[in-house]
This record gives structure tokens, C-alpha cells and sequence, in this order.
């Protein structure tokens, strides 16, 4: 086993940020916005430092792709403990349009050229909430996949995962390589020693474009409009309850 | 490992020499990491408990040993003993950070770092280094500056703490006034009269632990803000200390401590500027979100005018700041500069609060926002580790040699 493990990282829009949506209803207004790791990526590089602590595995790599300022968001990664970085420049109409299909094109293409043990990813990112990369990945590798993971064990060539379903837990165990993606409860990110931000200056991060690895970027989606949620109107208080029962038939609730 | 470091310094030193004002610019990448690492934390961990931490007085323990594992306890301190192995301006944009979530916290950190580890490590012997520093780098241990007495604040120099010596042994006498961290130190530098005769060049500086036969503390004080640090008299009766725990050579001690609180200025300059910003914040997300005569007070020209004055202050003593540390990381003298920065930020922070208050209203008049406590906090800047009035003095006193013919 390789004993690699590679993270994705995606630079979001801080979750503590307002979103506001452009006056032209083709998108949400990200010039000048606080940008940060996706939080569940978080999650998941602090999984594969933890694994690469206990000696379970050997490197940990940080992928991103994005424009250039993605590779802020792999220096984060290293200043928590990655080994590399490696940033999949993708920029301009191609970003705008970048989605989890060609993200998972991607991460398959260089799962195999770095021969990685494990991939994980954050099970979904905040701002477009598709929970797919991981799935799709695995699929085009057909390699097993542990999704919403809250509990990750290595046993040799098999991983143990515990999974948060609908009903649950459920534990399944799957042989390596596999991808992973981090839940919420899965680990609590550690804030990045300020040593280990002097130590992650001197880090390398590659740079790869999408062409180098075969993938075509082309997008099979289109984004007709995007519109703010309606805004909550104010209520309206009765007096019985027949007057309640009354007006939700009024609204054609009930 | 020992090539690696050699590596490392050389380094080092070769990017403070290349280090030039376009950093006041924009900061280098590494420091933007460091201040957005530090904010995060200070608006996770620290500013949802910083009015609870005044209101009840309340040491943040948990957080100091946070605070200790990513290396802000030590900043200066090189890694070989336990430190994060920044520079000047690393320890400037995290202090501002942290004292924007918590000043209380702010004033913790700065004294340790500043105050207490300062001087040992620019004074101490390497075996001083590795008994009173390292353990004192992860947040487990904090130490403390005693200096001010009941009977001298400004007037360092009139030190009546005595310390004389009876064979392998310095015993010293005497009441230390003010002092920040006390309840909470493990360690304190103090300052003590070794030969009256000579004045101020007959201080000299001891290492004394806490608790210690001879050592004991007086009443929390209750201040106005910081309140969550701890602040209180440290008396000395017949406290006996091995002769080796003498800092620096005999009688440098005035010395010690008037090089400790120059670099000292710039820490609190950046206290006084997270507290600065912090009433900025306040201020201006109320003026968003408070109407008045049909539309948010942010578009009343009176507003507006307030918060243009409060963002040019804190700007330009954030810049005088950041000029200081980066004159000290150079080796260049910064005296002056230090001062300036001090009685810049620390004027800033009162007027910031103070106005932060005038625009929410009734509203910062009351604990439900934090404007009261900014306000209550701001006041200590001017006063500790040199009064506004010492600043004028030591940025007068240099600025005059310089125009002397």
C-alpha cells in the first residue's frame, strides 16, 4: 500500500458571510466576500493528519481546483498538517461553470497518477450543497465508498467506517483503496500552530491544469436563475382554534 | 536537525534584512495566515464568552492552554525551546486579533509573552531560559512583571523593594503594586534595590516562583474592565531565592526593564487596536441595522462622520504599530516608534469606544452589547506599561536628540 492519502479541499464563501445574489439573478456576489475552506473539508484533512500521526499512512496530499486563489486554501491545509499540495488550476467561465462531475473526473484522474491508499472529501460543500463528488469519484474509480463518515479505523487493507444514515448508524468495512467523505461529528479541526504556518511556507504545492490529466471541463449543466428565498411574511394570530382549522383550509394548507 | 535549524535562522535573517516598509502594505503571506488563523479562533472561542469572562471575573484557563498549543503563548521564543519562533509583527497581528475577541485574554497573553518572557529571553542565561521559559510556552504556566510599587508607577527608578544578600541566598523585602496575572502566574520577574546608594543603576532583576515561602498576594483588585485578568499586590516578607535566580548582572535591572516595556508598548498597541476595532465593528453593524426617521442611521451624515473618524484612527495607529514592529524585527531603533504606536492605539481604543456607545444609544449603555465593555476595557491602554503622559515624554526625549546639532 502507497500508504497516500489525498484530500480535497474546496474554497468556499465563509459561512458566516451574507450571501447576496447579483442583481442580474446569475449567480451570488463573491468579489471582495471572505472565502474559506469548505468547513466538512476541514474535516477531512484533520481525519488524514490524525491517520498520518498514528502512522496508519505516510503522506497526506492536498488537492484543490479552482483559480489561484485556491491555493490559500491548500496552504491551510498544510499549515494543519499536510504534506503537498497539488492545485488543479482551473479559472474564468471554466470555474464559473465547475461542478461535481468534472471535480470528480479530476480527483479519479489523480487518485490513480498518485496511486493514493484513500481519497477523502467533505461530504458536501456550503455553497452549492450537491453531496455527489464523492459518490461520482468512486463510481469512475470503481473503488468502495464510506459516505457520511462519523468514525474512520484503518485494519490493515480494509477500512471500518461508521456511517450517519436516516435510520442511524451503520458500519460497513471496505478494502483500500477507497473514498471517504467526512460528516459533521466525524472529527473537531484543529486551528493551525503558528509554527506549523512558518513550516507550511516551505511546503510545495504543484500546479496541474485539467488538459494534463485528459479531463474536459465542459459542463453538462446551465444555470438558468438564481433567486433569493422568499422572505418570510408576517403571520397572522386567531383567536380559537376553529379559527386556525378555518384559515389553513382558507390557504388550502389542509 | 541541528543543520535543519541552521538553515532555518539563516534564512530567517536573510528575509529581515530584505525586510522593507512595503509590508505596510500587504502583509507577507504567511502573517495573513497567522491573522486569519488568530481571528478565527477569537470569534469561535473567545468573543462568545468575553462578556461572560467579565461579568464574573473568571480567569480563561481553557483558552490560555489553547491558546498555548498554537504557539501565541511564545511567540518570540525560538522553537528549540518551546516557542512559535515569529517575529515582532506575528506577535502584533495576533495580539489584535486576540484582544479584538477578548481584551481580558489579550492583557493574559500580552504579559506573558512581553513582560515575562521578554526580558528572560533577551537577559537569561540558557539555563534561566530553559527553567523559567519553556514551561511557560504552552499555555499550562504564565508568569508576571513586577516592577510598579504602592509608592512609585511612573517613577520607576524610586524602587523600595530591597534585596540584600545572606550567604547563597538573595532575600528580599518589599510590595509590589498593580500587578497583572498574579493569581494566575506560576513565575514573576521582580525588581528590587540591590545598592541604594546608586540610584536607578542599583535595581536589579530576580526570578521568583509562585507560590513561594515569602511571597504572598494581596486582594484581587476590582477594576473597571480587563476583569477577567488578574490584577493585585504581590508582598515580599523575608522571601529567600538562590543566588542564580539573579536576572541579567547586578544593577542592570532599571535597564531590563525599561528595554522590556519598549517592546512591551507594541503588544499593547495592539491590545488597545483589537479593542479599537472591535467598538468599530459594534458601531458599524449597528448603523446598518438601526432605523430612525425611516432609514437605517447608517445613512445620517453624523453617523457616518463618527465611524470615518473612528476607521482613521485605528488605521493609523494600526500602521504606526506595524512600523514599530517591523523597525524592531529589523534591529532598527524603535523607541520612538514603539511610544508612538502606544499612545496612538491606546487613544484610539478610548475614543472608538467612546463613540461606539454615542451611536448605539441607550443600546451601548447596556451589557446586552459589548460597546460598555469596550468602553471599560479601552481605559487601561492608557495607563499601563507607560502612561499616555510617559509616552509624550519618551517620544519628545527621542525626537529631540534628533534635531541636536
Amino acid at each position: 500500500m502507497s500508504g497516500r492519502v489525498l484530500v480535497g479541499v474546496k474554497r468556499v464563501i465563509d459561512y458566516a458571510v451574507k450571501i447576496r445574489v447579483k442583481p442580474d439573478n446569475s449567480g451570488v456576489v463573491t468579489d471582495g466576500v471572505k472565502h474559506s475552506m469548505n468547513p466538512f473539508c476541514e474535516i477531512a484533512v484533520e481525519e488524514a493528519v490524525k491517520l498520518k500521526e498514528k502512522k496508519l499512512i505516510k503522506e497526506v496530499v492536498a488537492v484543490s481546483c479552482g483559480p489561484q486563489q485556491s491555493q490559500e486554501t491548500i496552504r491551510t491545509a498544510l499549515a494543519m498538517g499536510a504534506d503537498r499540495g497539488i492545485h488543479v488550476e482551473v479559472a474564468g467561465k471554466d470555474y464559473e461553470t465547475l461542478g461535481p462531475l468534472q471535480v470528480s473526473k479530476i480527483m479519479a484522474a489523480l487518485a490513480k497518477k498518485e496511486d493514493a491508499q484513500l481519497l477523502i472529501l467533505g461530504k458536501q460543500a456550503i455553497d452549492d450543497d450537491c453531496n455527489q463528488t464523492g459518490q461520482m469519484t468512486a463510481a469512475l474509480l470503481d473503488w468502495p465508498q464510506g459516505t457520511f463518515a462519523s468514525e474512520v479505523s484503518l485494519d490493515g487493507d480494509k477500512v471500518k467506517v461508521v456511517r450517519e444514515i436516516d435510520g442511524g448508524l451503520e458500519t460497513i468495512k471496505i478494502s483500500t483503496p477507497a473514498v471517504l467523505t467526512a460528516d459533521l461529528r466525524l472529527n473537531t479541526p484543529r486551528y493551525a500552530t503558528l509554527p506549523n504556518i512558518m513550516k507550511a511556507k516551505k511546503k510545495k504545492i504543484a500546479n496541474v491544469k485539467p488538459a494534463d490529466l485528459g479531463v474536459d471541463l465542459t459542463s453538462r449543466l446551465e444555470v438558468l436563475k438564481v433567486e433569493e428565498p422568499p422572505q418570510r411574511e408576517a403571520g397572522v394570530k386567531v383567536e380559537t382554534v376553529e379559527d386556525l382549522v378555518g384559515k389553513l383550509k382558507e390557504t388550502g394548507r389542509i | 536537525m541541528a543543520a535543519l535549524f541552521k538553515a532555518r535562522k539563516a534564512l530567517g535573517l536573510c528575509l529581515r534584512g530584505c525586510r522593507s516598509l512595503t509590508q505596510l502594505a500587504e502583509l507577507p503571506e504567511t502573517h495573513q495566515l497567522l491573522r486569519q488563523t488568530c481571528r478565527d479562533y477569537a470569534d469561535r472561542e473567545l468573543m462568545p464568552i468575553a462578556g461572560k469572562l467579565d461579568k464574573e471575573h473568571v480567569f480563561p484557563a481553557k483558552q490560555i492552554h489553547e491558546l498555548g498549543a498554537m504557539g501565541v503563548m511564545a511567540m518570540e521564543v525560538p522553537e528549540e525551546l518551546g516557542g512559535a519562533g515569529m517575529d515582532y509583527l506575528a506577535y502584533s497581528l495576533a495580539m489584535e486579533e486576540i484582544s479584538r475577541g477578548c481584551a481580558s485574554t489579550g492583557a493574559v497573553v500580552s504579559v506573558n509573552n512581553s513582560l515575562y518572557i521578554g526580558p528572560i529571553l533577551k537577559f537569561g542565561t540558557e539555563e534561566q531560559k530553559k527553567q523559567w521559559i519553556t514551561p511557560f510556552t504552552t499555555g499550562e504556566k504564565v508568569g508576571c512583571f513586577s516592577l510598579s510599587e504602592p509608592g512609585n508607577g511612573s517613577d520607576a527608578g524610586a524602587a523600595s523593594t530591597l534585596a540584600h544578600q545572606e550567604g547563597d541566598q538573595w532575600v528580599l523585602n518589599g510590595t509590589k503594586a498593580w500587578i497583572t496575572n498574579s493569581w494566575d502566574a506560576s513565575a514573576t520577574v521582580v525588581f528590587a534595590t540591590t545598592d541604594k546608594k546608586l540610584k536607578h543603576k542599583g535595581i536589579s532583576a530576580f526570578l521568583v516562583p509562585m507560590p513561594h515561602p515569602g511571597l504572598s498576594l494581596g486582594k484581587k483588585e476590582d477594576k473597571l474592565g480587563i476583569k477577567a485578568s488578574s490584577t493585585a499586590n504581590i508582598i515580599l516578607e523575608d522571601c529567600r531565592i538562590p543566588l542564580e535566580n539573579m536576572l541579567g548582572p547586578r544593577g542592570t535591572g532599571f535597564k531590563i526593564a525599561m528595554q522590556t516595556l519598549d517592546c512591551g508598548r507594541i503588544g499593547i498597541a495592539a491590545q488597545a487596536l483589537g479593542i479599537a476595532q472591535a467598538a468599530l465593528d459594534c458601531a458599524a453593524d449597528y448603523a446598518h441595522k438601526r432605523t430612525a426617521f425611516g432609514a437605517p442611521i447608517g445613512k445620517l451624515q453624523a453617523i457616518q462622520f463618527k465611524l470615518a473618524d473612528m476607521a482613521v484612527a485605528v488605521e493609523s495607529a494600526r500602521l504606526l504599530t506595524w512600523k514599530a514592529a517591523i523597525f524592531k524585527d529589523s534591529n532598527k531603533p524603535f523607541i520612538k516608534e514603539a511610544a508612538m504606536a502606544k499612545l496612538a492605539a491606546s487613544e484610539a481604543a478610548t475614543y472608538c469606544s467612546h463613540q461606539a456607545i454615542q451611536v448605539l444609544g441607550g443600546m451601548g449603555y447596556v451589557t446586552d452589547m459589548p460597546a460598555e465593555r469596550h468602553y471599560r476595557d479601552a481605559r487601561i491602554t492608557e495607563i499601563y506599561e507607560g502612561t499616555s503622559e510617559i509616552q509624550r515624554l519618551v517620544i519628545a526625549g527621542q525626537l529631540l536628540k534628533e534635531y541636536q546639532s
